[in-house]
């Protein structure tokens, strides 16, 4: 309970939206995708409570969907990405020598395409991108944050004096690396995971927004794309869709900082 | 000092190499057939063979890496599938516009987050750092896809102020929102890096010893400054990339053309040299960018050149 007090506005945001991402669906009073062509862009009432976009579809309805869709690809993209970046990080810094070198190669390259535009390039190679191509997309690039934090306390953990115990008692590298350094590491890994779900959510949204998500099922960033084409006539559409956006990154970010005074004591000023 | 300029350099040129391959790798990862992609099922014999020709499919894998690099080395970047253009031509007919928003964005964002950043670190603590750092937080929280539409709302529709999207009746204005909306979120960050940066400077031995004798706060104040410009510079050069990512939204949103809109036009047109093209120039820019500040780095600070 302290904990959750201590996460602030931030960690009340995140679990709304988490509350959102589970129930959303189960709870949403309509089908997000149900056409009602007599109700277009009509203003909130009783029955649509945000009003309806394009096609009349409920926007209520389109958001609690929206919020699954998020929250599944936020939570694919962060745990592969952590968990394969980490253990690459952890293993590489405290291995060095050759595999060291070619991770760092391999990261620099990913880390020259600027966000968007990887993911436009790794999108291109489909026919027709799917929630998976894109939750692999975001991957590609996802893990070398990951790997450089990891790969960075690693090297300093590697002359800590219990990391030296352990090996001098003949551990071998794999326990080193399972027993000592990743239980060591883990702080800085969770305060990237939790700003980083934030971005994670941008870059999906950002790429529904620009048509490279999947056609099917409903997005924030599709929804605001469709708000942004009536924005002169019916702007309710891309207020809604915005809001859960800027909403849901502000509470992770937010999180994250908070996470990052409670957790790593060389934050603090 | 030529050891560390040569490493630097040595290392980016690699990472472009590296660029180029795995460009070039998804090019040919394309599943299927990128003819059939382009011309479609219904093509005839005749058509799929003309147009592998032209795209010099039937050559081995290695011919096809060295025509690659043959055309980055020629600087035509290739041909267009769409029209007869280079990728080069067309990247030149629209570098400017993307140019021209790239550093009003630049201008915005420094010109926002030193004042802003310098006042938070002066009255740590007090009004003008709570004010400083909720407006970094709202500004990093608050995504470019809607930041866009808002500022057009705003002032394009409410306010009439500024030109909508399409209208380039004056390029100047028409340039305003676009800017703002791109350099927000680098004025959020360089804000929050110049404070922090400012800040740790400030609480440093060498300006309390400064104050001690009697220096003049503006003085002090620029020293500090300027020993804190480093990690400041470091992190504006590292979301530069965030920047030319964002280039693709915004004039996505504001209808402009530029490099950000040609690829993604690419994108949906299969018009994978393009694509390519696009692909390499802007990491290329990226690697260089940082490059070029790694090398500044090493001339202005010596602890650099001699650590």
């Amino acid at each position: 309970m302290s904990w959750a007090r201590k996460l602030g506005v931030g960690g009340a945001l995140v679990a709304v939206f988490a509350v959102t991402a589970v129930v959303g669906p189960w709870v949403a009073p309509h089908d997000p995708l149900r056409i009602d062509l007599a109700h277009s862009f009509a203003p909130p009432s009783a029955e649509h409570p945000l009003g309806t976009g394009d096609n009349g579809v409920d926007l209520a309805s389109a958001l609690l969907y929206g919020a699954r869709r998020a929250g599944v690809v936020g939570l694919f993209v962060v745990v592969f990405s952590a968990l394969v970046g980490t253990l690459l990080g952890a293993w590489a810094g405290l291995r060095g020598g050759r595999l060291d070198s070619w991770l760092s190669v391999v990261a620099d390259v990913v880390q020259a395409f600027p966000g968007v535009i990887l993911y436009i390039a790794l999108l291109a190679l489909v026919d027709r991108p799917g929630t998976t191509h894109v939750v692999g997309a975001l991957c590609v690039s996802g893990w070398v944050l990951y790997a450089r934090i990891a790969r960075a306390e690693a090297l300093t953990l590697r002359e800590a004096e219990f990391v030296q115990a352990a090996t001098a008692l003949g551990a071998t590298r794999g326990r080193v690396l399972w027993r000592h350094v990743l239980p060591n590491l883990l702080g800085p890994i969770v305060i990237q995971a939790t700003s980083g779900f934030g971005g994670v959510v941008v870059a999906e949204a950002t790429l529904s927004f620009l048509g490279l998500g999947p056609t099917d099922g409903v997005s924030w960033g599709a929804l605001l794309d469709q708000g942004s084409g009536v924005l002169l006539r019916f702007p309710h559409v891309a207020l809604v869709a915005g809001s859960a956006i800027a909403l849901t990154v502000f509470g992770f970010n937010l999180a994250g900082d908070r996470l990052r005074d409670l957790l790593d004591p060389r934050g603090r000023r | 000092m030529l050891a560390y300029l040569a490493y630097r350099t040595l290392r980016a040129l690699g990472t472009i190499a590296g660029v180029v391959t795995l460009v070039f790798a998804l090019v040919r990862l394309v599943p299927g057939d990128p003819v059939e992609a382009l011309l479609g099922e219904q093509a005839s014999p005749e058509d799929r063979a003309l147009m592998r020709a032209r795209l010099h499919l039937d050559d081995s894998l290695a011919v096809q890496y060295l025509r690659f690099l043959g055309d980055l080395a020629d600087g035509s970047l290739g041909r267009s599938f769409r029209s007869d253009a280079t990728v080069a031509s067309q990247i030149g007919e629209v570098a400017g516009d993307t140019a021209a928003l790239a550093l009003a964005a630049l201008l915005v964002a420094w010109l926002t987050a030193l004042p802003l950043g310098i006042l938070a670190a002066r009255f740590r603590g007090r009004a003008p750092d709570r004010v400083a750092s909720a407006l970094a937080v709202a500004g990093l929280a608050i995504p470019n896809i809607w930041l866009g539409p808002l500022l057009i709302l705003l002032f394009g529709v409410r306010l009439r102020w500024l030109p909508l999207p399409g209208d380039d009746q004056a390029p100047l204005a028409a340039l305003v929102l676009p800017a703002l909306t791109l350099g927000t979120a680098l004025a959020a960050t360089l804000t929050r890096q110049t404070r922090g940066a400012l800040a740790d400077q400030l609480g440093a031995p060498y300006v309390v010893a400064a104050r001690a004798r009697g220096l003049p706060p503006a003085r002090v104040l620029r020293q500090a400054l300027r020993n804190a410009a480093f990690p400041v510079l470091t992190v504006g050069a590292a979301q530069l990339g965030a920047l030319l990512s964002g280039t693709v939204v915004v004039e996505t949103i504001f209808e402009r053309r530029g490099l950000g809109t040609l690829f993604l036009d690419a994108f949906f047109a299969r018009d994978y040299p393009t694509v390519a093209g696009c692909a390499v120039v802007i990491a290329s820019i990226y690697v260089l960018v940082n490059l070029l500040v790694d090398l500044l780095y090493g001339v202005i600070d010596p602890r650099v050149r001699l650590g």
